[in-house]
Parts: structure tokens; C-alpha cells; sequence
């Protein structure tokens, strides 16, 4: 494997027994994170996104597949029986800060409990650094003394960042981070979030339907649907060119302001139809059902992988 | 080992200001009612009456065996507020004794109930689908299964009749109660992202169950505590008032209402102080609960 690779995940299955039957969440799924980048993994809701990053995380076992971390460690172990500096050095940040921070705590407890777990500093310096992180992402000292509930979306969100960067990991994934927040925090946060990038060379994962967010903080895309990885491309790419009908309906369907936008727009794909069920997928391409190109193969067999160039992957029959 | 730093002490007096301030914040909650101040306040001065019984009583001897037969059966009076029962003893002063009781009882039930439910309930909504929460909640329906009543009766009469023990038999159809209560708010709140936020940063299952989990449902908790102290109140009294329970001359509320409703209706007054005292308790606890919910609730 090569050196400059954090995270390699490989054939990745996760599935779930529900009353309705098998739902496939995570149904064969490889990619790589190189050290420094931020990586996002794009798609509608069901389409098990989510479901990949808290498997990563550990909050769930995957049936099938492989996670290698920093070429040592296995993350295919569920999170109890992961040694404690992979708890250090592997964080999240959840969607909604209004009920990824414990109501009864105080942002002071919030935050030091990584601290106090990794002993990552002197008892004694606890306030200090609390108060040096809230800093850091934004908020002043003032907040340390507050409950939750007595901060904004935006504010909560940061708490959520600083205890993430507390622990000093080197791979944080943001599920969905900024999606419940208004568009003004939105933006103080994913600023923060840049910054505490550069500054402190971590990775991110990024975990997003926000095809805005992605465009401004991500180096990679990645596609998802059903399940499935669909395209694959650097960012710059994936907007300019996107190759899969689905990117392609994704991408047309963004609200446009401006006509300049509506010019650099990809056009011809209407958004029809929704998510199939992820317990019956379709058969062959997943996508065939909603895909206006579709062929008689794209309903019997899985599309290859079409290598475009080095970086920009493509699973669809229309380039074979 | 390096000296707090000068900002380190600030932060720690700030802390201790916003502790104060939301004290101060719970109490002006619990004010605003006047019927939980009311509660708050009967609870008060009967429980420093039950602490200075000898001195407020006054015949504080006739709590226990004290025959003057000269004085029995006397009407309420300036001497005998509430009357003398059938030995002649005064009754206010053997009520105001009741009231030492009542508190023991309520404090030995709930000391023993609320922790031990409160633990198991905890473990077994944080082990939800193991073998851990199949045992502690079974165990407990067993237990709820059984009618409590009975089932502290039945106990009770196996058992040497006295206070102490049908206490421990009403613990007993108690705890599982607390269980239930706990166990059903950890497994509402097991897998909010908060909780998987301080487990996937490497908390401790304690930190996870006292410190994340317990929190939260304090104030429920602390409300059924005191709803249920006069149930206890009412238990025991039933208790007693079969003589499963603290036997005469034992200054017990149920205790005496069973003696002296042998003597209704000519000596009424007899019994209509141990009763009244009785609901008064029950009354007291009720408003005080919903008082502490407001408390909690105006979070």
C-alpha cells in the first residue's frame, strides 16, 4: 500500500435485518484517503453515506470488507475493542449539535472529557486549554460556563469541533456537519474547519448531500448511491465534466442564482423519480431505473470500473 | 508538578459563580408555586418536629407505655390537644413521636429503593439486547408481576412483625419500579449522538452511565422520590394497620389509627389526629413533587 494513504477501505459491506427485510446500506464500497485531503462522499438521503462513516467510526461492525487505518490498524473491530489512541486520533463531528452535546453538560465539560481521557494534558492546565480551544475555533472563553441550550446552532456546532480537536487527532469525519446549520453559521464553521485544516494537517471525511460544501472544501468527490461508489474525481473535475447520468441529474438539479451558473450548469438530465428502496435494489446498475440512457445491459450487470484518468473513476455501462 | 496558573483559579471562581447562579435560577422555579412552598414547608416543620420530638412534645412520655387510667378517654382540651386515648396518654404528643417514624420509614425505603433501581435500571438500558438487560428486567417484571401489597403482607407475617422488617418488605416490591423508570429513559437516550460522541472518544462505561446517562433523568428521578415518599407513608400505615407492622406501644401513624378506630365513633377524636397527620404527610410530598417538576421541566 502506498505511504501517503490514511485510510483504505476495501469492499466494504454493511447490511441491516429490519422488518421489511435485508436493507443494504453499504453494499461493496473501496476508496482511499490520502493524508491531508478532504475527501467527500456525496449523496441523497438512503444512500448510505452515513451508514459508511459511522462504520468507519466503529458504531457498527461491517458484515463484509475491509478498513485499514494508517497501514496498522484494523477498523473493521467495533469500537469497544479498538485500542484508546485510535479514540484519540480518529474523531467525529455529527450533524446536529443539538443532540450530539449532552444537555446537562457544560461546554467546559464537553470539551476537557477528551482531554482528561488521553491525559493529553496536566490536570491543572484543564481551564486553560479549554478555553485555548474555544479560541481556536472562534468562540471566546465566555462559553465555557454555558449549557447547550444557551448557544446558537452555529456556537453548538463549534463546541462539537473544539471537543473533536481536543483529543489532537489526525482524522476527523463530518457527518453531515454543517447540513442542519443556517446558511451564516454554515459558513463561520466551514471556515473553521479549513483553517484548523491547514493549520493543523488533519483529514477530513466529508459526509454531504451539500454539492455547495463540497465545491468549497473538498479535493476529492466521491458519489454514492444505493450503496454503491459511482464516480469517483477531483473536484475540479467532477463539477466541469461529471460523467455518470446520476452526478449529471445531481448536478443539474442545484438551484441556480446567477446566469452565469446557470451557463457552467450541466444540462439535459431531469431529477425523475426517487431512491428505490434499499432493500430490494434494482438489479445491474442501480441507477438504471431513474437513468435516462439506460441499456438493456444496465439491468443485468454491475457497470466495471472505467478508469478516465488517473484520478477521475466511473462505474457506468455508457463508457465501456 | 506546576502551580495553577492565575487564570486557571479565575476560571475555577467563574465556575463556581455559574453553579450559584443556577441554584439560584432552580430555586426562583420551585418559588414561583405557592402550593410546592406550602408543601416544602409543612415537610419542614414536621421533620424538625420528628428531630425534637422530646423537647416540642408535651408529654413526651407518653409516646411509649404510660398507663393513667385517670385520663383516659378525655375530649381535645387546652391540656390534651388532641385528647387522651384509652391509657391516657396524650395524643398530639404520641402523634408528633408518629412523625419520627414516618420519616424513617420514608428514609430507609427510599434509601435502599432508589439507588438499587436507579443502578440496575441504569446497567440495563446501557446493555441493551444482552444477557445483563434480559436478567435485571425480567427479574423486575417478577417482581411487579407480584401485587405489592400482598406480596409486602405475605413478607411481613414470614417474618417477625416489626417495623424495620415490613419496611424491607415494601423495599422489596419497590425497587423494580426505579428500574423501570430508568431503564426506559437510557434506552430512549442510549444512542443519541452525544452519548456515541463520549463513547467513541474512550469514556468509561461509568463516566458513560453517571455521568452521561444519569443527568439527564435526575429530575424525574428525584420527582417519583418524592411523590413516592408518601406512598411509603400510606404502605407502611396499611401495614401496620393489619399489625404486620410496628406493634403497640410503637407511636407508629398506621399503628395508632388501628388502635384507636376500635374506639370510633364515641372517641373520634382518637383517630382523626393519627389520620389527619397521615394525609397531611401524603399531601405534603405530593405538592413538594410538583414542585420539583416544575423545577426540571422549566429546563
Amino acid at each position: 500500500m502506498q505511504d501517503d494513504i490514511i485510510l483504505n477501505v476495501s469492499d466494504l459491506k454493511k447490511y441491516f435485518n429490519t422488518a421489511e427485510g435485508v436493507v443494504r446500506a453499504v453494499d461493496g464500497v473501496s476508496f482511499n484517503i490520502r493524508y491531508g485531503e478532504t475527501l467527500a462522499l456525496v449523496g441523497e438521503s438512503g444512500s448510505g453515506k452515513t451508514t459508511t462513516g459511522h462504520v468507519i467510526m466503529g458504531f457498527y461492525s461491517p458484515d463484509d470488507g475491509k478498513i485499514i487505518y494508517k497501514n496498522r490498524y484494523d477498523l473493521s473491530a467495533p469500537m469497544k475493542k479498538r485500542p484508546l489512541e485510535l479514540k484519540r486520533d480518529i474523531q467525529i463531528v455529527f450533524q446536529d449539535p443539538g443532540t450530539s452535546l449532552n444537555p446537562k453538560r457544560l461546554v467546559k465539560d464537553i470539551i476537557s472529557l477528551p482531554l482528561l481521557i488521553h491525559k493529553t494534558i496536566d490536570k491543572r492546565r484543564i481551564y486553560d486549554k479549554v478555553a485555548e480551544l474555544l479560541e481556536y475555533v472562534g468562540l471566546s472563553e465566555e462559553f465555557m460556563f454555558k449549557y447547550p441550550h444557551e448557544l446558537g446552532g452555529g456556537e453548538k456546532q463549534l463546541v462539537a469541533v473544539a471537543r473533536a480537536l481536543a483529543p489532537q487527532p489526525s482524522f476527523i469525519i463530518l457527518d453531515e456537519s454543517t447540513s442542519a446549520l443556517d446558511v451564516s453559521s454554515q459558513a463561520k464553521v466551514l471556515n473553521t474547519l479549513v483553517k484548523i485544516q491547514k493549520e493543523l494537517q488533519l483529514t477530513y471525511l466529508l459526509i454531504t448531500h451539500d454539492l455547495g460544501v463540497v465545491r468549497n472544501i473538498s479535493q476529492r468527490v466521491m458519489i454514492m448511491y444505493l450503496g454503491k461508489i459511482y464516480e469517483e474525481a477531483p473536484t475540479e473535475k467532477f463539477f466541469k465534466s461529471p460523467m455518470h447520468p446520476y452526478t449529471q441529474m445531481l448536478l443539474s438539479s442545484i438551484p441556480t442564482l446567477s446566469e452565469e451558473d446557470e451557463k457552467i450548469k450541466p444540462k439535459g438530465i431531469e431529477s425523475i423519480g426517487e431512491i428505490p428502496s434499499a432493500v430490494k435494489p434494482p438489479n445491474g446498475c442501480r441507477f438504471h431505473t431513474r437513468c435516462p440512457f439506460a441499456k438493456p445491459v444496465c439491468s443485468q450487470r454491475d457497470p466495471p470500473d472505467i478508469v478516465l484518468d488517473s484520478n477521475h473513476i466511473v462505474r457506468c455501462w455508457l463508457y465501456e | 508538578m506546576q502551580e495553577s496558573s492565575v487564570n486557571e483559579v479565575k476560571f475555577l471562581e467563574l465556575e463556581k459563580k455559574v453553579k450559584r447562579e443556577n441554584w439560584k435560577r432552580m430555586w426562583f422555579r420551585f418559588r414561583r408555586s405557592k402550593l410546592s412552598m406550602v408543601g416544602l414547608s409543612i415537610i419542614l416543620i414536621l421533620l424538625l418536629m420528628a428531630v425534637f420530638a422530646e423537647y416540642i412534645a408535651p408529654y413526651p412520655s407518653h409516646a411509649g407505655l404510660h398507663i393513667a387510667f385517670k385520663n383516659a378517654y378525655r375530649p381535645p382540651s387546652f391540656e390534651h390537644i388532641l385528647g387522651t386515648d384509652m391509657y391516657g396518654r396524650d395524643v398530639f404528643s404520641r402523634i408528633i413521636f408518629g412523625f419520627r417514624y414516618a420519616f424513617m420509614m420514608i428514609g430507609l425505603v427510599l434509601s435502599l429503593v432508589t439507588p438499587t433501581g436507579v443502578i440496575l435500571g441504569l446497567i440495563a438500558g446501557y446493555y441493551r439486547g444482552t444477557f445483563i438487560e434480559t436478567v435485571i428486567v425480567r427479574l423486575s417484571d417478577i417482581f411487579i408481576s407480584l401485587p405489592p401489597l400482598v406480596l409486602a403482607l405475605s413478607i411481613a407475617s414470614i417474618l417477625e412483625p416489626n417495623i424495620f422488617n415490613a419496611m424491607m418488605a415494601v423495599s422489596l416490591m419497590w425497587w423494580p419500579w426505579y428500574v423501570k423508570l430508568t431503564y426506559s429513559m437510557t434506552v430512549s437516550i442510549r444512542n443519541e449522538p452525544f452519548i456515541l460522541a463520549a463513547e467513541s472518544q474512550g469514556a468509561s462505561t461509568l463516566h458513560i452511565l453517571f455521568r452521561e446517562l444519569l443527568p439527564i433523568q435526575l429530575g424525574t428521578i428525584l420527582t417519583k422520590v418524592t411523590l413516592d415518599a408518601g406512598w411509603v407513608i400510606l404502605i407502611g400505615a396499611a401495614i401496620s394497620f393489619v399489625g404486620l407492622g410496628a406493634q403497640p406501644p410503637t407511636p407508629d401513624l398506621g399503628t395508632m389509627v388501628s388502635e384507636y378506630s376500635k374506639y370510633l365513633p364515641e372517641y373520634w377524636w382518637m383517630s382523626l389526629g393519627p389520620a389527619a397527620s397521615i394525609v397531611l404527610i401524603i399531601l405534603a410530598f405530593n405538592l413538594l413533587g410538583d414542585g420539583i417538576r416544575d423545577v426540571f421541566a422549566g429546563e
